[in-house]
Parts: C-alpha cells; structure tokens; sequence
C-alpha cells in the first residue's frame, strides 16, 4: 500500500491506454472535424452527398475515438463493456428512429387537408 | 495453498484490482445509460428541428467558424485528459497536475463559448420558449453543457485529491473514471457538432 509507483497493473494492463492510442485519437478526430467542417462551409458537395458525408465523418470519428480514447475493444475476454455498448446502440437506434418514424407517420396522417377530407366524408360536414 | 491449481492464491494488490475493474465497469454502465438520455434528447430535437413557429431556424442563428472553435477546444481537453491519465499510471503526480490544469481550462473556455452563444440567442430574443426547434435546442446542448459543469467541478476536486492526497490506487482509479467521463462528453458532442450544427447549415 505504502509503495508509490505501481498503481494499476497485471491483467489491466490488457486495457491500459498508450501514448500512441491517444495521439492517433486526437490527429484522426481533428482531420475527420475539419474535413466534415471544411466540406459544409465550403459547399464542397452537394446537399444530398454532404449530408451522408457529414453523417458519415461523425460516425467514423465515434468509433476512432471509442477505440482510441475510452479504449473499447481492449478488454480482456469476457467483453461486459462491448456487450453494454452494443446494447445501448440497439436502444438508441429504436428510440431515435422509432420516434421519427412514429412522429412522421403521425404528421403524415394528421395534415389539415386529410383531416378535413376525413371529416367532410365521415361527419358529412 | 494445497488445492488445485485452479483455486489459485490472489494477492491482495489483485483483489483490490478486481474491485477497481468492477468499478470502472459500473461506471461504463452508468455512460451508457447516459448515452440514452442524450439519444431521447437527440430523438426529440430530429423530431421537432423545423418547427420555428415562424422564427429563425438553425443556418439563421448558427456560427459555423465559432461552433468549430468550441470543438477543437473540447477536442484537446479531451486529448490532454488522455495524457493527464498515462502520466498518473506513470505516477509523475506534477504532469498530472499540469494535465489536468490544461485540461480544465480548455473545459472552461469551451463552456464559456457555449454560454456566450446561449446569451446571445436569449438577447436577441431567440430564448427556448420561441418555438419547439429552440426549446429542443437548448434542451439538448444545455443538458450537454450541463454535464460539462458537473465535469469541471469533479475535476476541481480530483485535482485537490492529488495535490493532497498523491497518486494512490483509489485517485488513479478516480482519474481514470473521469477521463472516462470527459471523452465520452467528447463522445456526446461530435453528435451535437454534426447533428445540430453542420446538418442544420445544410437544411436538412
């Protein structure tokens, strides 16, 4: 306990972050920001291209920094955190695309004009 | 001792590196659940993003040269957080101090753009109760800068920890705790940077 210089060790070491880790997350995640950046500013593309592209850099900046700075993917067997991580994407991806779906159907369904088509053939008003 | 080699003994050091794995899996747990939050969040501003009531939408109010310089900062508070972290398990506690210190400013600057920006959409009347893109928006980046606050003072205090107490075991395991925390605000923000910001100069 009283030793100074060992802290965390052995079968951590597995997952223990490097200098090189952390410099290849920061170079990628600045190239990857200023490219999304410089593409939106400049106009490089077009409207549809760009925003796949856009999309596209973010995710790939994601997964660049969940290896490199929150180092996932570097622990030992059994992979609790990955398989945590995993199952958060799965809630996120029905959460965010169930309520867009839901809420676009619900406009879709609920614009004045059908609403009144609905009415005047229903109520007969 | 006399049973199987597979009741091997455990060292006391790896009992006490179990619990700290233990602990800093409940705490990945605990950002996962995190990333839910922001995902609903992040559900509730695509879903009310056009709705301005007639108001200023995003391409309007936002700057992108100032938004980029927001990220850039958090970018390398994030990056400098990562070497505060390599030089505690180095256990040279001055470069943490450093680190850190480095880190924390670059976290306040990043929260001082974003109040400033949040200042001026409230001056010029574009507060959240104009319209639902707005109440979304501020929701949204709010709960992230909110989060950032929470940051800054937990890295206040770890800071104190270091100074006071050196680098034992249980503030190497808080250090590495809150670098987790903070690359996942990172994490949280390439989102908001993309989503808010460059998806909405496009006008999608």
């Amino acid at each position: 306990m009283s030793q100074s210089k060992p802290l965390i060790v052995s079968h951590h070491q597995a997952g223990r972050p490097t200098l090189k880790a952390y410099v290849s997350g920061y170079v990628s995640s600045i190239v990857l920001t200023l490219a999304a950046y410089l593409l939106v500013a400049h106009h490089l593309l077009s409207r549809q291209t760009a925003i796949a592209a856009v999309v596209g850099l973010a995710l790939t900046q994601f997964l660049a920094q969940l290896l490199f700075f929150l180092h996932l993917g570097t622990e030992a067997k059994p992979r609790w955190k990955l398989m945590v991580f995993l199952f958060m994407v799965m809630i996120v991806f029905i959460l965010v695309f169930g309520s867009l779906w839901i809420m676009s159907n619900l406009n879709y369904r609920m614009t004045p004009q059908q609403v009144n088509t609905y009415m005047r053939n229903q109520d007969g008003l | 001792m006399t049973k199987p080699a597979k009741a091997k003994a455990v060292p006391p050091a790896a009992e006490a590196e179990d619990t700290d794995g233990k602990s800093i899996f409940g705490f990945w747990v605990y950002l996962m659940t995190d990333c839910v939050l922001f995902a609903s969040l992040f559900a509730t501003y695509a879903v009310l993003h056009n709705n301005t009531f007639g108001g200023p939408s995003g391409s309007q109010l936002f700057s992108l040269p100032f938004v980029l310089t927001e990220t850039l900062i958090l970018l390398t508070s994030s990056f400098t957080c990562g070497l505060g972290v390599l030089s505690a398990y180095n256990g040279q506690k001055n470069k943490v101090v450093a680190w850190f210190s480095v880190t924390f400013l670059l976290g306040a600057s990043f929260l001082a753009m974003e109040l400033t920006e949040f200042s001026h959409l409230v001056h010029d009347g574009n507060s959240w109760t104009r319209s639902g893109f707005l109440s979304a928006f501020f929701t949204l980046v709010g709960t992230h800068g909110l989060h950032i606050t929470i940051g800054l003072l937990w890295m206040a205090v770890l800071m104190l920890q270091v100074l006071r107490k050196g680098l034992g075991r249980a503030t190497v395991k808080r250090l590495t705790l809150f670098s987790l925390f903070w690359h996942f605000l990172d994490l949280i923000w390439i989102f908001i940077f993309t989503i808010v910001y460059l998806l909405g100069a496009l006008k999608i």
